[in-house]
């Protein structure tokens, strides 16, 4: 997500799967497209009848690259080094689209005289604070104990980077009021400046050659450069080129930059917002960009607000909207989303004399995340568990540490349509239910159709689902669980006088439904929750749900007069009578008809770059959105991402606010400065650029640098998350993970229909390995990292091949599907029990995608290698008082 | 006006939504749980209560080959419902019929069970349900409703693709044709069917891939397939039979040999006895 917020503004696919069929080549990679999205994989299909090149690079050969017309194979976890050789290669041989690149991106920007290279440092970039020696955790800093994402209030954490040196040259120029001046970035239309960030990109990636392509990822030359001169004559102002990827790209420790490089090579190859252009990252379940929306995550707050943080300086309302405010770009109006947001929450209590309930907001003080927060329940640390729609015994990271977690809370609700192997992790092999004190409620839920709500999918779109059968016995909607808890806590909490718990009281909670039957199932009303995530016009004395409702997120304002639940879905249902995400009519373009994408209906980001900088087309071929001179406005089959009425050469007002600062030509207006960002100035955690680091668990040293992985990715020492150590000769093989068209998870496992389909676990083997091992085909197999072992049927297919790497290294890659688990028609070991916690730095995603392993023939001998480790304590010294994971730190290759 | 499939295996990707669709439709139990180490072919044949059988075959290149020579057939099989159909001629009852859609249909309330339509396949679709796997409910979850006569209810008798009989008679499209998310599958009349796929030959060609139909002016004596198919590879890889035979007509043969030698000992025997 911040891979692609950072670079071009927001954090989600930047088109619609529909576009797709516009492409002229389509890249997968990191997606297994064909398997995982059959449904959207339609529209490749399609582009693919129309002549479009369809390239798939993966470490496997998949029903994706079956349908390919190029497959590369690629080591899973090197996927920089092959995007990074395809970036110096546009560079180098000029097959970039140079006139966009200079208008949209920020190549001719300055980059600072102190910013240091990885070329320069061994690897690192320059401002890396370094791990002091047996450091090993952080509960030893200062008497917040806690390392958070912004720790400026505490001074630079160790294995962290200070970013000042990230920043661009900055010039004085005159502010168009003309009060003075104010900083922009110093720049060379020109491109020669050898600072200039296209120049900086140059000499970055400049070891990134087709030949460390195939030392590093095993890809052969041949390969590389056909795919090279596919995107080149692809991506043009006649042609585009769209690129699909998954979590092959995002479950990685450098997971955020993987997505860095991509943009970045889209924006040099001038696709970006244009028709069968962008990039459009496919996202897995049916409403996982729902649960980031709105959201589910701990740092973040509706519409990617961010969560108040007892680490930065924002105790008040006028801090927190201080540090989340740009001043530029369209997240100048922040203040109208937080503050309509606290409308939302508290109603009339909400007021500008007590900074609108603002107090009552709980702050976060470190990384809540799942991994961290798994670490610190195993360790007795969480006494209460709400697992709802999710699974963590079976498809958890370390699922064994997962399980004993489990038994170290008080408390735990589980809610969900089947019994899970979470629900019954009292019941797992190896448990003495006798020694286990937590207490466990399972509380069936409605299934999709038993209830009526929205989902948003991959092309952030809202799409309203009817109920259509009553869901059996007690099997309540999730909504009900929430609904009722607040109920509940209201009457709870209402007679406390303890400051804490006012807010409780204080909040809005009119949810209660229209529908007799509904009511007295105590299901709440799904249309008040839609109209309050849409917003109201607010007036003090009035009940806010016979307000009208605010026809979209541009009404919003700062001075308490609209409340709106999520700011990106304002619109959805702009009045009593209208819900637009239900409606339902499509057409062969974007379907505006068709749900409520956001933000604002709009289905394709940043559609103003498929104009040229007057607003002309590139081409006739692809027209998408233009200026029409006559009209005075931007038309097109799309909602233009862009003021519908500022013209293409109105001119960017230095120091005004908001996109006022912009000129008609900066297509990014949620950027600070309205271009996309090769080079991005701080906000990442891991370096302005993307650099080359191997996984946690690697089969080899880092050819490219000294610096062997991440510095600041997270981690946990300890011994219950054992780690194979690099090039260790005991785990010689890559094992990557995957899942299959046919499962879920248990949701799947139980109908007999798709277990049949999919019976067993298996583990995609190469003959050559498999002979080796004496394994055959349907044979069992046991596959064994230091954190366990599980067993699987051998799938022996020449699909997986052998890679030749740099030095005469020949690697193994085995391939094992997620999707198993001990419970249903269809079963099998859970691969998670494989896989140590480890996290990128930005956004906690864990690294599932490649690890390390040995296999040997037969079936386990032993549960787990180290259960014995895993329900023992962890000695204390081992312990972090939050769960917290350490940085990685400095690695110059010693074990 | 017949109507029929045509599946394109070039638009295959292999998801297996025409087979899961045809089992919700006709509520057709599992059949089992079995790994089979076949690719990602667990199901491995058409038979009784499987009537949408997606095909897996590797054909791989070697490691030190470029990657892209690497292939993946997926083809999706089904009754071939042939113009001249085995199972139709063998039937004793009387219960494999054409129906008014040109389609070769098993009443299930006339088939008694015989099973001699199963070895008169040459495609080897059509196969006897097991009682067990009803009466004992055995892998099979129902949600209770019931469709209407068209539908297999029973165990003991014969079980094949009914093309989706009951949803045509309703001016539905067949469950798989439906579900199928690239339109491998196509439904529609034959005539115009044919049309299409010779179009999508020589659309292929053009790419430079190289197809065939199978099932279409072969010659062979099962006719024109209702059901056919768009092939890259010879019949054999797809277990298909190079040339199908409709065992009736090694009949002809036997049964003049049988008539000859019946007349030659008639003949003979006619000679020896005169005497007597």
């Amino acid at each position: 997500m911040p891979g692609l917020g950072t670079s071009f503004g927001r954090g989600g696919a930047t088109t619609y799967v529909q576009d797709l069929r516009n492409a002229d080549c389509i890249l997968i990679e990191g997606s297994n497209f064909a398997e995982c999205h059959p449904v959207a994989f339609r529209f490749v299909m399609m582009a693919k009848e129309r002549g479009a090149k369809i390239i798939h690079v993966d470490p496997r050969f998949t029903r994706t690259s079956a349908l390919a017309d190029i497959y590369a194979p690629i080591r899973s976890g090197t996927d920089i080094v092959f995007l990074g050789a395809l970036i110096s290669w546009m560079i180098e041989n000029e097959r970039y689209f140079r006139e966009y690149v200079v208008a949209y991106t920020n190549a001719s920007f300055l980059v600072g005289e102190a910013f240091g290279d990885t070329e320069d440092l061994d690897g690192l970039f320059s401002g890396f604070n370094d791990v002091p020696p047996g450091h090993s955790g952080d509960h030893d800093r200062g008497s917040m104990g806690m390392m958070g994402k912004d720790d400026n209030a505490h001074g630079p954490a160790p294995g962290t980077y200070t970013t000042d040196s990230w920043q661009f040259e900055m010039e004085d120029v005159p502010r168009a009021d003309g009060d003075g001046t104010v900083k922009k970035p110093k720049r060379d239309e020109t491109l020669q400046h050898p600072r200039c960030v296209i120049n900086v990109l140059r000499r970055h990636f400049a070891r990134y050659t087709p030949e460390l392509v195939e030392d590093v990822c095993g890809t052969p030359r041949e390969s590389f450069l056909e795919i090279a001169n596919a995107l080149a004559d692809n991506s043009t102002r006649e042609r585009t080129t769209a690129f699909a990827y998954a979590v092959g790209w995002t479950q990685h420790t450098v997971g955020v930059q993987y997505i860095r490089t991509a943009s970045i090579l889209q924006m040099l190859l001038g696709n970006m917002g244009r028709p069968g252009g962008g990039i459009m990252a496919l996202r897995g379940h049916a409403n996982i960009q729902g649960a980031t929306d709105i959201p589910t995550l701990y740092d973040s707050l509706p519409g990617y607000l961010p969560m108040p943080s007892a680490l930065r300086e924002e105790q008040t309302l006028a801090e927190y909207l201080k540090n989340a405010t740009k001043p530029t770009g369209w997240w100048a109006n922040t203040p109208k989303y937080v503050i309509s947001l606290l409308k939302a929450y508290y109603g009339d209590a909400a007021t500008a004399e007590n900074d609108y309930a603002f107090e009552y907001l709980p702050q976060i003080s470190g990384d809540h995340s799942a991994l961290p927060t798994q670490v610190l329940m195993k360790d007795g640390g969480v006494k209460g568990y709400f697992v709802i729609g999710q699974n963590p015994a079976s498809s958890g990271l370390n699922a064994e540490l997962a399980r004993a977690a489990l038994e170290r809370l008080e408390w735990m609700v589980v809610v969900d349509g089947y019994e899970t192997e979470t629900a019954a992790f009292w019941q797992r092999e190896g448990a003495d239910p006798s020694k286990i004190g937590t207490e466990l409620f399972f509380l069936p839920s409605a299934v999709i159709l038993e209830k009526e709500g929205t989902m948003v999918n991959t092309n952030r779109l809202l799409q309203f689902h009817d109920k259509a059968v009553e869901p059996a016995g007690d099997a309540r909607s999730d909504l009900y669980l929430f609904h009722q808890l607040g109920l509940r806590l209201k009457a709870l909490y209402e007679k406390s006088t303890d400051p804490k718990d006012r807010g409780i009281g204080l909040l809005t909670w009119d949810y209660t439904s229209d529908d007799e039957h509904e009511r007295a199932k105590g299901e709440p009303s799904v249309r008040r929750v839609l109209q309050e995530i849409n917003g109201y016009l607010v007036k003090p004395g009035e009940p806010m749900t016979e307000c009208e409702q605010v026809p979209g997120f541009a009404a919003l304002k700062d001075d308490g007069s609209t409340a709106c639940g999520c700011w990106i879905y304002s619109g959805v249902a702009p009045d009593k009578a209208t819900n637009r995400a239900r409606s339902r009519r499509g057409d062969d373009i974007a379907s505006l008809d068709w749900g409520f994408a956001w933000p604002a209906n709009r289905r394709m980001l940043y559609n103003r770059a498929s104009a040229d900088p007057d607003g002309k087309p590139w081409s006739e071929r692809k027209k998408y959105i233009y200026w029409d001179e006559a009209a005075g406005k931007w038309m097109g089959p799309d909602v233009p991402d862009f003021p519908v009425d500022k013209s293409p050469h109105a001119q960017a007002q230095p120091g005004a606010s908001g996109i006022d600062a912009h000129s008609g030509s900066d297509p990014f207006i949620m950027q600070v400065d309205g271009r996309a960002q090769l080079f991005v100035a701080g906000a990442l955690k891991d370096g302005p650029l993307p650099a080359h680091y191997e996984p946690l668990e690697s089969v080899v040293r880092n050819p490219v640098y000294k610096q062997h992985n991440n510095p600041t990715l997270r981690e946990w020492d300890r011994d219950d998350n054992r780690y194979n150590a690099p090039e260790s000769p005991d785990f010689p093989y890559v094992l990557t993970t995957y899942r299959l068209t046919e499962h879920s998870g248990i949701m799947t496992r139980y109908v007999p229909w798709l277990a049949e389909l999919q019976p067993a676990l298996f583990a995609e083997i190469d003959p050559e390995l498999a002979v080796q091992k004496h394994v055959r085909n349907g044979d069992w197999v046991t596959i064994v990292t230091k954190l366990g072992e599980i067993e699987a049927r051998a799938l022996v297919s020449g699909r997986m091949r052998p890679l030749r790497l740099g030095k005469g290294r020949r690697v193994h890659q085995v391939g094992i599907p997620y999707n198993y688990g001990t419970l249903g028609h269809a079963t099998g070991d859970t691969v998670g029990q494989l896989i140590p916690l480890a996290m990128d730095p930005n956004v906690s995603i864990h690294e599932a995608k490649t690890i390390t392993c040995t296999i040997r023939a037969g079936r386990r001998s032993t549960y787990a290698a180290a259960t014995d480790i895993v329900d023992r304590d962890v000695p204390s010294d081992q312990r972090t008082t939050t769960g917290e994971s350490h940085p990685h730190g400095r690695d110059n290759g010693a074990v | 006006m017949s109507k029929g499939f045509f599946t394109d295996t070039t638009l295959c990707i292999g998801c297996k939504a025409c087979e899961v669709a045809c089992k919700q439709w006709n509520q057709l139990p599992a059949d089992g749980y079995e790994f089979s180490g076949n690719s990602y072919d667990n199901t491995m044949a058409l038979g009784a209560t499987t009537w949408r059988h997606v095909a897996f075959i590797e054909q791989t290149a070697p490691p030190e080959a470029p990657p892209s020579l690497n292939k993946w057939l997926m083809m999706s099989d089904v009754c071939k419902h042939c113009t001249h159909a085995g199972c139709m001629e063998a039937c004793p009852t009387g219960a494999i019929v054409r129906n008014e859609f040109d389609d070769v249909y098993i009443q299930p309330d006339v088939c008694n069970g015989c099973g001699y339509c199963v070895p008169s396949c040459p495609f080897g679709v059509v196969d006897l349900i097991s009682h067990a796997d009803y009466t004992e409910g055995r892998h099979f979850e129902s949600d209770g409703r019931t469709h209407d006569d068209a539908t297999q209810t029973t165990g003991g008798i014969a079980g094949k693709c009914t093309l989706c009989y009951d949803r045509q008679k309703v001016g539905f499209i067949p469950a798989c044709a439906k579900a199928c998310p690239t339109e491998s599958i196509q439904f529609g009349d034959v005539a115009e069917l044919h049309e299409r796929a010779k179009k999508r030959v020589e659309t292929l060609a053009e790419r430079g891939v190289d197809s065939y139909l199978y099932g279409v002016d072969s010659g062979a004596s099962t006719g024109n397939l209702n059901a056919f198919f768009l092939l890259t590879e010879a019949p054999g890889a797809y277990n298909l039979p190079e040339r199908p035979v409709l065992p009736s007509t090694h009949q002809r043969a036997g049964y003049t040999s049988a008539a000859l030698a019946a007349a030659a000992l008639t003949a003979i025997g006619f000679a020896i006895f005169r005497r007597a």
